[in-house]
């Protein structure tokens, strides 16, 4: 599995404000960095396809060699994290995890009880998202984005919400879960040591290396 | 889907009011075949004319109409300006809010049988303060100058514009605009008038025109309230309307016509005085005048008309659950001599019939309403929709229903539940509408795009996702809506032809006469169906997501 941007470039009122050409193999992170306001999210906004109506996106993307630069948001098997969890607040925590799983998988209950495992959280299904702590939450974000089966992780900042300690452990959670998937990663981030955790190469958003 | 919703909802907001306006229009100039008008003529303008009362009955509507809506705005304003951010204002909202669920009708029998003569102000002050030994020979009641109806609009047009405001300030950066106004030195009341009140007026321009043109043209109300003889213009048109002589409905066209031009005049005038406001207020705010001793006088006189308000109403409606329960009531008593059932068992048979159609036709037109404005907004609902929702509010139904109900007569559906279930849609609609958008548009997208990542299409994005997370702001829509339908008169008696009838309807129909104790058992009724529907609305998400805490489910 890898990610290919191709002549990929973002404009608003007919600036660009990003342009990257380039490819992410299976497990490798790629950090783009910058401050905030440069287009870091417009882009992960783009990749899913959910650009706002004031930018223009121009060039292409490949998913394992496939186009889908043109496919509507649920059909692009991107999983993608945000700075906040956004569980959805009327579903258990198991339930969250539900939604994300497929509905074909067979044996949901077990799937749903190792994710919870796999996260440190044996048996917490039928918990209220809103009764966690944040590092609890983020981590139950990430089970029910890779239970969905992504194909990509897109990452927008998701670890400035947690405090010193939990943001080491919950990167290489994520790194390390990607990494045993295979997944490319792209990550967005202003903040270098985010970046340089990452362990992978670091571009601008112009596609320059940092 | 969402798009044939989003036509479907903008075609009925303008076709039935443009409908209804051609069907005054062309029998205005006295063509309506199926009354036998088959040649245009002046003569429905010329009988118009001829009405002895005209001249009195204009101008009723546009005073009452003008003097009702200057002092709902200033009060409303000055509420706001001089309690914003405080736990006391936190307070009155609240107690405010539910007032909107409260009918028009129900509120001025309340204020009626507070303020008439034999009413509970006179029994409070009587005889010790005034002597009296019975009840006054004063006409407070319809009085000509319309004083006792501009009250009584007073009293549910404050609580409305309150909750347009209170929806407005986010937009407005009142919080931001009224520090830096307080840090320069400005008194409260002041500093929110020069630098929040022009950006608040702005957003609730229409809402204010709504006002206006309801205030100018409302039936229900003025029956209550209102002068008689002349009654308002709008009072009389449904005269001439109701009246047995088919013949009469061309008079009633035109004065419909008139009706209209009356509010666009109103609306023009209002909109002139916009203007001349805001270039004098320009100048008063860069005038510099700090206005720190006015807070002193306008803080406790805001604080005192919103009390006032509350109290109106609070007592109001007691007393009309007073009459309902009483017998013999001897004056200046301030409680029954005798307490009774009677009054209401001797009607349970109608109540039960009628509350059951009445409870049918809100549901149903909520739920259509519903299911349009889910379907607008997901649409994306576009600048026009949310504009052209408040045609059927500011175009008076006066004006249009009558011609709605001629063609219904034409089509052979007036009378029929379904014909009046379809025109409470016409008013149902802005009101879920404008109740659903804000917490709408308020939604946090990401959780759509987590969704969607995961791989859920946009129904399921909508059905397992959005509805759920706004399952409150539905439920307060579903109330919303639910007490607009109710409130309704002019469509219900006009549609339904008299076949029709409702709780509003039956209540608003015992006006004229002097029984207190019907009257009472009807207001309650009317007051307490949408009441126990939004008490329910509230409960409902509690109930549902009572083991979820999460603040996000709006």
């Amino acid at each position: 599995m890898s990610l290919r941007l191709e002549a990929y470039e973002i404009a608003k009122d007919s600036a660009v404000m990003v342009a990257l050409d380039c490819e992410v193999a299976p497990g490798e992170v790629l950090s783009i960095m910058g401050p905030s306001g440069c287009g870091k999210s417009t882009l992960l906004a783009a990749l899913i396809g959910a650009l706002p109506p004031a930018f223009r996106a121009t060039g292409r993307v490949f998913l394992d060699g496939h186009e889908i630069t043109h496919l509507p948001t649920h059909a692009r098997r991107l999983g993608i994290l945000f700075q906040d969890d956004i569980l959805f607040p009327h579903l258990s925590v198991g339930a969250n995890l539900g939604f994300g799983l497929p509905s074909k998988v067979p044996d949901r209950k077990e799937r749903i009880a190792e994710a919870l495992h796999e996260a440190g959280l044996e048996g917490m299904e039928a918990r209220d998202p809103s009764t966690l702590s944040g590092g609890q939450r983020a981590r139950v974000a990430l089970m029910r984005t890779l239970l969905a089966e992504p194909r990509a992780l897109l990452l927008d900042e998701p670890f400035s919400r947690l405090d010193a300690d939990r943001r080491a452990q919950m990167r290489h959670f994520v790194f390390e879960r990607a990494r045993s998937r295979g997944l490319p990663v792209v990550l967005v981030t202003h903040d270098r040591e985010d970046a340089e955790a990452a362990g992978g190469r670091i571009l601008s958003v112009r596609g320059a290396p940092l | 889907m969402a798009r044939a919703g989003l036509w479907a909802a903008l075609a009925l907001l303008s076709a039935l009011p443009l409908a209804g306006l051609a069907g005054v229009i062309a029998p205005s100039f006295g063509y309506l075949p199926a009354l036998g008008g088959e040649r245009l003529s002046l003569a429905p303008w010329q009988a118009l004319w001829d009405w002895p009362g005209l001249g009195e009955a204009v101008r009723l509507s546009f005073v009452t109409g003008l003097l009702a809506t200057a002092i709902s705005l200033s009060l409303t304003l000055l509420i706001v300006a001089a309690w914003q951010g405080t736990r006391s204002f936190l307070w009155v909202t609240r107690a405010l809010a539910p007032l909107l669920a409260l009918p028009h009708a129900a509120a001025a029998f309340g204020l009626a049988f507070l303020i008439a003569p034999s009413g509970w102000i006179a029994r409070a002050i009587s005889p010790w303060a005034t002597g009296w030994e019975r009840p006054p020979d004063l006409l407070i009641l319809n009085d000509p100058w319309g004083l006792s109806l501009v009250a009584g609009l007073v009293l549910k047009e404050v609580p409305f514009l309150l909750l347009m405001t209170l929806a407005a300030l986010p937009q407005s950066d009142s919080r931001r605009g009224q520090m830096v106004a307080r840090a320069l030195g400005y008194g409260r009341v002041m500093g929110w008038m020069k630098a929040v009140a022009p950006r608040v007026y702005a957003q609730i321009r229409l809402p204010v025109y709504a006002v206006l043109a309801y205030s100018m043209s409302v039936v229900d109300v003025a029956l209550i309230l209102g002068p008689t003889r002349p009654p308002t213009l709008a009072v009389q048109i449904l005269d001439w309307m109701s009246h047995p002589d088919l013949q009469m409905r061309f008079q009633a066209a035109a004065g419909a016509c008139l009706q209209l031009l009356l509010v666009l005049g109103a609306l023009a005038f209002w909109r002139l005085g916009e203007g001349l406001v805001a270039r004098w207020g320009a100048g008063w705010a860069a005038g510099g005048a700090r206005g720190v001793g006015a807070d002193r006088l306008l803080r406790p006189l805001g604080a005192s008309g919103a009390l006032a308000i509350g109290l109106a109403v609070g007592l109001g409606l007691a007393g009309l659950l007073l009459w309902s329960f009483a017998g013999l009531w001897r004056f200046p008593a301030l409680l029954p001599d005798v307490w009774s059932l009677r009054n209401w068992t001797g009607q349970a048979g109608d109540l039960g019939r009628i509350g059951a159609t009445t409870a049918w036709i809100a549901l149903g037109a909520t739920l259509i309403a519903l299911g349009l404005s889910i379907a607008m907004l997901q649409a994306g609902g576009g600048r026009w929709g949310m504009r052209l929702i408040y045609l059927p509010l500011i175009v008076p139904q006066i004006a249009f229903l009558p011609g709605l109900a001629s063609l219904a007569l034409i089509l052979g559906i007036d009378g029929t539940a379904w014909a009046v279930m379809a025109v409470h849609l016409v008013f149902v609609l802005p009101y879920v509408l404008l109740s659903l958008a804000d917490p709408w548009r308020a939604w946090d997208a990401r959780a759509g795009l987590s969704a969607a990542s995961l791989g859920a299409r946009p129904w399921r994005v909508l059905w397992a996702v959005r509805l759920p997370m706004l399952t409150r702001a539905l439920c307060v829509a579903f109330a919303v809506g639910f007490a607009t339908s109710v409130a309704q008169y002019l469509p219900t008696l006009l549609i339904g032809a008299g076949r029709v009838s409702t709780v509003t309807t039956e209540a608003v129909a015992l006006a004229a006469s002097s029984n207190r104790r019907l009257i009472g058992v009807w207001a309650v009724v009317q007051m307490a169906l949408p009441m126990v529907v939004f008490a329910a609305a509230l409960a409902l998400p509690a109930l549902l997501f009572r083991h979820r805490q999460g603040k996000q489910i709006g």
